[in-house]
């Protein structure tokens, strides 16, 4: 668990860092009213806050499809949200807080340089043989939760990113077009990319598999 | 209206996005064309289907305890009148800790030329690597230091200094066994003067940590409690920093920080009565 404990030197030195930080505490003490001020916002903000937790980290999940890093991105996401709290009027706390995570997430996906933002996915997908499989097949194998979870996991992240947003947190066109930063007629042309890209990963896999 | 058009438009239909005159007018159309009546209630289903069958990934409870602790720590370690002048980077768990010292040297890199350079890089790099245990462990120290006088501090501040509010030890220590990977041991004090007040969870270290609340007089002591790693110092040590005294120490099973504003002697007597009443357990 903890970390063996050295003390026998550790606390010989003062160093410059920790006694900086000692210094704020004697500050914090003295100042009540900004600490009341302070208190009243961290209060406010994780109510506002705390409640989203989940669709964040739905969201960080499924876009970097890594527990650890979807953790991270999360809690760096609400650290950002908390420092900039005092500029958020609004009333859609969790649309806020998404657009932080889902900026987070890119900028970590690229710095992993992940290729798949936009590119599409595996040709071989799509030049299959697949034409045969009917819509009803598609739709009954599409209520298998593991195969939809392959699927989407295969999508480039624009599009694992709207249909998290639409199917799984229920926003309207007008939310979505805020987090992820794109017009408002977009989106339904971009939703319709993914669902088309999702059922077509679907179909593959099918006529695979028979 | 035409096939095309109805194609082009089923998504902002079937989402319910459109404006109720192309809605009307997709209606029509849908009533005329069973093809594309077909293909509509097709799609339909399946958009349904999609956040059925879809694994929403709710954030697990440490998550929560991660996050919570370290806004806290933010508020303590910067008061929000100075926010955005210094914005942390991006991932800086992922800094790899020795570069700093690396670059801070005073050598000349420049001097050393292409190969010579990577050669310097990867020889310092392997200097760094056996070194910084040792230096890195008094900064470990001092920011573990740091963190129980923060975490003490924000208890009396944020109105959060229990979880549990119990002076019963049977309510106090189930709760937290539940919620921790370990059983701390839970005694109430309060013959000896220092009645238990309740549990709590902390984050410490990178660990959730129980933290137990005992009162002395007007004073609060914060009783941070964790499996103690094998090689720990047995040695009790008192440390005193800017009006909190920490005492520290370690039983067979435990490692112990309680930290207070309440005398040394209390604080040595607090942790004689702990010690021999968990000795009992």
């Amino acid at each position: 668990m903890a970390a063996p404990l050295k003390i026998d030197y550790a606390f010989n030195a003062e160093d410059l860092v920790s006694s900086a930080k000692i210094v704020k505490f004697t500050i914090l003490k003295k100042h009540q009213e900004p600490d009341a001020v302070q208190e009243h916002e961290v209060a406010s903000f994780e109510e506002t806050m705390l409640p989203h937790m989940d669709a964040a980290h739905n969201l960080a999940k499924w876009l970097l499809r890594n527990e650890e890093d979807a953790q991270d991105v999360v809690q760096e996401a609400y650290l950002r949200a908390f420092k900039s709290f005092g500029g958020f009027h609004g009333s859609n706390g969790r649309a806020w807080l998404l657009t932080i995570v889902r900026n987070t997430s890119y900028t970590l996906l690229k710095k992993n340089r992940a290729v798949d933002l936009t590119t599409t996915f595996d040709e071989e997908i799509h030049t299959a043989g697949h034409e045969s499989v009917s819509p009803a097949t598609i739709l009954e194998h599409s209520e298998n939760a593991e195969l939809i979870k392959e699927a989407m996991d295969e999508l480039p992240a624009e599009f694992r990113e709207i249909l998290v947003l639409r199917h799984l947190e229920g926003l309207s066109y007008k939310e979505i077009a805020d987090i992820a930063q794109i017009p408002p007629g977009t989106v339904m042309s971009r939703l319709s990319r993914a669902r088309a890209e999702l059922k077509e990963y679907l179909a593959a896999r099918i006529s695979k598999d028979k | 209206m035409n096939c095309e058009e109805a194609t082009k438009l089923m998504d902002g239909y079937l989402d319910g996005e459109l404006d109720p005159i192309t809605s009307q007018t997709i209606e029509q159309h849908l009533r005329d064309c069973p093809n594309c009546d077909q293909a509509y209630k097709t799609h339909g289903s399946l958009i349904r289907v999609i956040g059925n069958a879809a694994p929403y990934y709710k954030a697990p409870a440490e998550l929560r305890e991660r996050i919570r602790s370290s806004l806290r720590e933010e508020m303590v370690a910067r008061p929000m009148r100075n926010v955005g002048r210094d914005v942390q980077p991006l991932f800086p768990r992922r800094q790899p800790g020795p570069r700093a010292v690396l670059f801070g040297t005073p050598w000349n890199w420049l001097s050393f030329g292409g190969l010579g350079l990577a050669a310097a890089i990867i020889f310092a790099a392997i200097i760094a690597v056996n070194l910084v245990p040792r230096w890195q462990r008094p900064a470990a120290d001092q920011f573990l230091a740091t963190q129980l006088i923060a975490s003490h501090v924000r208890s009396l501040m944020a109105n959060h200094l229990t979880d549990v509010a119990s002076s019963d030890q049977h309510t106090v220590k189930p709760w937290l066994d539940a919620k921790l990977d370990f059983a701390p041991p839970v005694v109430d004090l309060a013959s000896e003067g220092f009645p238990l007040i309740g549990g709590r969870l902390d984050y410490l270290d990178n660990h959730a940590v129980a933290a137990l609340i005992y009162q002395r007089r007007k004073h609060f002591i914060n009783l941070f409690v964790w499996p103690a790693a094998p090689d720990a110092t047995r040695t009790p040590k008192i440390i005193k920093r800017q009006g909190y005294q920490l005492l520290h120490w370690v039983d067979s099973d435990f490692d112990y920080w309680a930290v207070s504003d309440v005398n040394v002697n209390d604080l040595q007597t607090f942790k004689e009565q702990f010690a021999a009443q968990t000795s009992h357990h």
